[in-house]
């Protein structure tokens, strides 16, 4: 298509083969960025010169988190365990219902063309929300607090690992499922003995990544009322009592860090 | 015993391991199953459960097709141009990073304070960058556009740094060995490598900042999340549903095309 309206120019070599040079592309999708920059701007009220004028308002805030409340400490413990333990809790039951969900959309192993159709739909829909929306819609249903917070995490979890999961056990290797099933063993058992040994390290560092991930999520999810840290912040955030923001995101950021550490730890090991 | 089973238990064992490992996760899962409790659980959650789908399922056809400044169309277009624009300029404010950050280009104190100051940057939920922006420009898209821009910075340059290692430099050396001028191999050896990895790399992270403009309403920085957390707290689930239906065609779209682009940018 492309070659048609800007065709290759024709060089000929000196041994007289003529070869055809494709035109650049990178012109057009330089001029494509410009002009979809050139929108946004429009649409965005993109502006400059307020930029410049007043981005030190935006280091006043930071000035006023540095130095971090040292005293409000204590308050933070109990939503930061809070908040990990959401994570923690959404993580493994996602992570453990990812493996069913997986298995039925595996077009490998599912001999049905339809349910694993549905069931691949069924996780990108879940991926697409995001998990502050799903929080918001849980906290209508579960009411106010950690519950809701779980929830959102809980179905973020098993749309992501999930969807890692079954391109997994989509790309294993089938030779020994054959080989069990010829041997007379169910399918779930050939899919227990043949494929889940193949899919379990990769398995088990995806769900700790994700659960890298969730703290971060779960961080913000208090903001619409499903427990957590995000509670406190948004209160501070409210009267702006930037201080105790401040010391707020100092202990997230060493949770995270710790967590992090752990996690890469072990799914080094992993693989 | 024959020779099969002796094989079979002389593969190495390290149960005690596996058993630690799972006593310590069965001991977390227990502690984080405090997190829930099921007071604040209503009779009403039910009701809205189930209006909630009545509304997904009979949404707001008026709103969803609606192009003035009010409809869904136009709150997605505008949740598009605030992605799209923070994309770019997160990705100019990355380069530079990405050098910095590199060890192998500047000394190892530097990359390593760099490093950091991106960790930190990145820890920092999104939405407290909003609030903070809001200051500076006021309640709007533009405060939305500088969030993007700002936390995608972590990441870009994480993977700018990856694919300026990953640069191949046979190319560089058979262009220095047939006498190319350093212009020549910066021109021909290295950006065409680069410059589509990096467009690679800016459509990943401008489909994980679709996701995070449509949040980042929520407290004001323009966008869908607004509308939808007024619809929601008014109980209108037709208005409700008809958000979500956007928000959730539009992302998988652009998702498809993504990868569509990325898979076809990564072969050449």
């Amino acid at each position: 298509m492309y070659d048609k309206i800007f065709p290759p120019t024709k060089l000929s070599l000196p041994n007289g083969k003529i070869v055809h040079e494709k035109k650049s592309r990178t012109p057009v999708i330089l001029i494509l960025i410009i002009v979809a920059s050139f929108f946004s701007i429009k649409f965005t009220d993109f502006d400059l010169s307020m930029l410049i004028k007043r981005w030190r308002e935006f280091f006043v805030i930071v000035g006023q988190m540095i130095p971090p409340k040292w005293e409000y400490l204590p308050h933070i413990w109990q939503p930061l365990l809070d908040t990990i333990k959401m994570s923690l809790l959404g993580s493994i039951l996602g992570s453990a219902a990812a493996i069913p969900t997986a298995y039925l959309a595996a077009s490998n192993i599912i001999n049905s063309k339809w349910i694993a159709f549905v069931t691949k739909v069924f996780l990108s829909m879940l991926r697409t929300m995001p998990t502050l929306v799903s929080a918001l819609i849980a906290t209508f249903i579960f009411g106010l607090g950690t519950l809701a917070g779980t929830v959102a995490i809980f179905l973020f979890t098993l749309a992501y690992v999930g969807k890692l999961l079954y391109e997994q056990i989509e790309n294993a290797d089938m030779g020994s499922f054959e080989a069990m099933e010829s041997l007379g063993m169910t399918r779930m058992q050939a899919f227990r003995y043949a494929i889940f040994p193949q899919i379990l390290p990769n398995y088990l560092s995806t769900s700790l990544f994700c659960f890298e991930g969730n703290v971060r999520y779960a961080a913000i999810l208090g903001y619409v009322g499903a427990g957590g840290i995000g509670l406190l912040l948004n209160e501070g955030l409210g009267w702006r009592d930037y201080a105790s923001v401040g010391m707020i995101l100092l202990m997230l950021v060493i949770t995270v860090f710790l967590i992090e550490t752990v996690s890469e730890h072990f799914r080094k090991k992993l693989i | 015993m024959d020779v099969i089973e002796k094989q079979l238990y002389a593969s190495p064992r390290n149960n005690r391991y596996l058993l630690t490992v799972t006593a310590i996760i069965a001991i977390l899962f227990n502690w984080s199953i405090s997190a829930i409790n099921l007071q604040n659980v209503e009779e009403s959650g039910l009701l809205i459960a189930s209006n909630i789908m009545k509304g997904i399922l009979n949404p707001d056809l008026n709103l969803l097709f609606n192009f003035t400044s009010q409809g869904v169309m136009y709150l997605l277009v505008e949740t598009i141009a605030i992605a799209f624009l923070g994309t770019i300029i997160g990705s100019i404010l990355a380069i530079p990073l990405a050098f910095l950050s590199a060890s192998n280009v500047v000394p190892g104190p530097v990359a390593s304070i760099t490093r950091f100051l991106l960790i930190v940057i990145r820890t920092v939920p999104a939405l407290v960058y909003g609030l903070m922006f809001i200051r500076v420009t006021g309640p709007g898209p533009f405060a939305g556009v500088l969030t993007i821009a700002l936390i995608s910075i972590g990441m870009l340059a994480k993977l700018f740094v990856d694919a300026i290692e990953d640069l191949d430099t046979s190319i560089l050396e058979s262009m220095t060995s047939i006498g190319c001028t350093t212009f020549e191999k910066v021109r021909y050896g290295i950006l065409p490598q680069l410059f589509s990895m990096f467009l690679s790399i800016m459509i990943y992270r401008f489909d994980m900042n679709l996701r995070e403009a449509a949040v980042l309403g929520l407290v004001g920085a323009g966008g869908i999340g607004a509308p939808l957390i007024f619809a929601m707290n008014a109980y209108r689930w037709t208005e409700v549903g008809s958000i979500l239906i956007g928000l959730v065609v539009l992302i998988l779209i652009v998702e498809l095309f993504s990868n569509r682009i990325r898979t076809k940018l990564v072969r050449g």
